[in-house]
């Protein structure tokens, strides 16, 4: 193949990819969010704790994390096409991947929000603030560094995802790389294909961390993180007792 | 424990008799792995307005959970806390959340932290005006009450820094600025120079008794160091597993024989030099300091006194001398000398029996 062969073929693909992993990144971060938060303000101690949908929330968040993604494409047709009324190209191919992404991003907003300090929280209470309050102006705010690290690990797994899109037809990179690079034999478009993502996702990694450490040295100071506290002591033994005493 | 109203002359202008701060029988228990850790064991509190109360205890005494039982950020197990004439322990509710009517309680009721917590995504005159933002004031009306506070706590040129940029001394003072912004008429401060060093907590410590005099605000502190409430408090209790085992004014507890408290505020050494005699430590307060008592003793029952220790000092603003001195012959012997030392009108605590009169003074 010559390079005016490929590039049409490329460009499509490219554009192609971004459009799946925009719009699924955009979805998982919007449901993923608020699912994260609820982990941590339903967990034991937590400023919502409710053990039975802490459990529940936690339970379908593993399976669905779990699940190769090439399966969950395939289980989720129905579904996909009651949502996009078909089961082929970039638009199908969007429900399962923002499907696949929530849980995954909901579960690294857990662990960005459960480093926020305690300590943060009970200032917040002390002033008379609500849940909703401690949500909006503590924990989003304060693990906003961990969040948009969260979102880039996000963005490059999606892109990872999207390379099994194609076999439901939705193009991109990924289905290039296999349809010409190793069905046809074409080593070239694969070896460009690769190179292509490999660019990309450094740029989204990049682009990502700098963000990330820009937030984080708010105050011109590199400071060490925030110390790691748990919102609340789990169960205040007779040792933890002693502690906060 | 605490005195009837109208006894001893309020030390500071500021000191009323009103309670503002009242804890009745207030007990928590944690429940961990099936086993009860009682952390409060029905402590009583009385804190009057414009007054500087400090709890003090070892970590493990039920400080930190007696301060945060006062705002029920800690629910207590059973027992009332009442500030500024409300219930709060009515307006909890059952669940583990707070309602509308214990979040504006509590908005009126100043929290300063030992680790400050200031958010660090907010510069220090943001994290200022949180508890406005909560409160639903206007951007301009915040902007200037924040302004006015960093004002008041030094650090007018600090508004636009994050709380990264700033020393501990300084970030303490955000959090005091912070948690004046509801105007609140109680203070309650966890420990709040327990993070700072010597010189650093002198000029919280006097930012606080600055404030309490200049606003009349009502601080009622926790601290593991003497020091602070030698240096600020006018009244102080001393709590142990649970239970307030001592509390009053201070010059009502430095006046009180036997005091764990007193002897800790302002400790006199000096070692018994043999088995045959008697130690007394003896506390001097305002008039009675400027009798030439000791020669007095000597002379009146030509007995040889030596003096082991002796110091003076500014306790809760209250000019105070203790001299520990010893006599010739057991107790026995110089139950008449003693009594003299009474007449007098001095505090002696004889050295050795302290445990025996300990246990009756904190009846």
């Amino acid at each position: 193949m010559t390079w005016s062969e490929m590039q049409p073929l490329l460009s499509q693909a490219c554009w192609d990819t971004l459009y799946m992993v925009g719009w699924s990144t955009l979805i998982a971060v919007v449901g993923g969010l608020p699912l994260g938060i609820l982990l941590v303000l339903t967990d034991r101690g937590g400023l919502l704790q409710n053990v039975v949908a802490n459990k529940v929330i936690g339970q379908v968040v593993n399976v669905a994390r779990s699940m190769p993604f090439i399966i969950l494409m395939v289980a989720l047709m129905g579904l996909t096409r009651s949502i996009t009324g078909t089961t082929i190209g970039r638009e199908a191919a969007i429900v399962p991947l923002a499907i696949g992404a929530i849980p995954f991003f909901a579960r690294l907003v857990e662990t960005a929000v459960r480093e926020v300090d305690g300590g943060l929280v009970e200032a917040v209470q002390s002033m008379g603030g609500n849940t909703w309050t401690i949500v909006r102006k503590v924990l989003v705010p304060e693990s906003l560094p961990s969040l948009i690290a969260s979102t880039t690990t996000t963005i490059v797994a999606l892109i990872g995802y999207s390379a099994m899109a194609g076999t439901v037809g939705a193009g991109g990179l990924g289905d290039i790389a296999i349809r010409y690079g190793y069905q046809r034999f074409e080593t070239q478009m694969m070896w460009i294909t690769v190179g292509i993502l490999a660019v990309v996702i450094s740029v989204i990694q990049f682009a990502g961390d700098f963000a990330a450490r820009a937030l984080h040295r708010r105050g011109g100071r590199s400071g060490p993180a925030p110390k790691l506290r748990l919102l609340k002591a789990k169960e205040p033994a007779a040792a933890d007792v002693g502690k906060v005493a | 424990m605490h005195p009837c109203p109208g006894t001893p002359t309020p030390v500071h202008s500021t000191v009323t008799e009103t309670h503002v701060i009242t804890t009745s029988g207030l007990t928590k228990v944690y429940r961990s792995r099936g086993r009860d850790v009682t952390a409060l064991d029905g402590v009583d509190l009385h804190v009057r307005e414009g007054e500087v109360y400090g709890v003090i205890g070892q970590s493990g005494a039920g400080k930190s959970s007696l301060i945060r039982c006062v705002n029920l950020l800690e629910r207590p197990t059973s027992g009332t806390v009442t500030v500024a004439g409300q219930d709060l322990t009515a307006l909890a509710g059952r669940g583990p959340r707070a309602g509308k009517e214990l979040r504006r309680a509590r908005s009126r009721i100043g929290m300063v932290f030992q680790h400050f917590n200031l958010l660090s995504s907010r510069t220090v005159q943001d994290n200022v005006e949180l508890p406005l933002e909560i409160l639903g004031q206007s951007g301009r009306a915040r902007s200037r009450k924040a302004l006015e506070l960093l004002d008041l706590v030094g650090l007018a040129d600090k508004a636009k820094a994050y709380p990264a940029q700033l020393s501990g001394g300084q970030k303490q003072r955000v959090g005091i600025a912070r948690a004046l912004a509801g105007d609140p008429k109680v203070l309650l401060s966890d420990e709040a120079t327990s993070a700072l060093d010597p010189e650093t907590t002198r000029s919280i410590l006097q930012l606080l008794r600055d404030l309490n005099r200049q606003l009349g605000l009502t601080v009622l502190l926790i601290t593991h160091e003497m020091d602070v409430v030698k240096s600020i408090c006018d009244s102080a209790a001393l709590m142990e597993r649970g239970r307030i085992v001592e509390s009053g004014t201070v010059s009502e507890l430095l006046a009180t024989p036997g005091s764990e408290l007193a002897a800790a505020l302002f400790p006199v050494s000096g070692e018994r030099t043999g088995a045959d005699r008697t130690v007394l430590d003896i506390t001097f307060q305002g008039e009675a300091a400027t009798q030439p008592v000791i020669s007095q003793l000597s002379r009146t029952y030509n007995i040889d006194i030596s003096i082991l220790g002796a110091a003076i000092d500014t306790v809760g603003g209250l000019q105070i001398g203790r001299m520990r001195i010893e006599l010739p012959g057991r107790y026995e012997d110089n139950v008449v000398p003693v009594g003299f030392l009474r007449e007098q009108g001095l505090q002696i605590d004889v050295v050795g029996q302290e445990n025996l009169l300990v246990k009756e003074g904190a009846k």
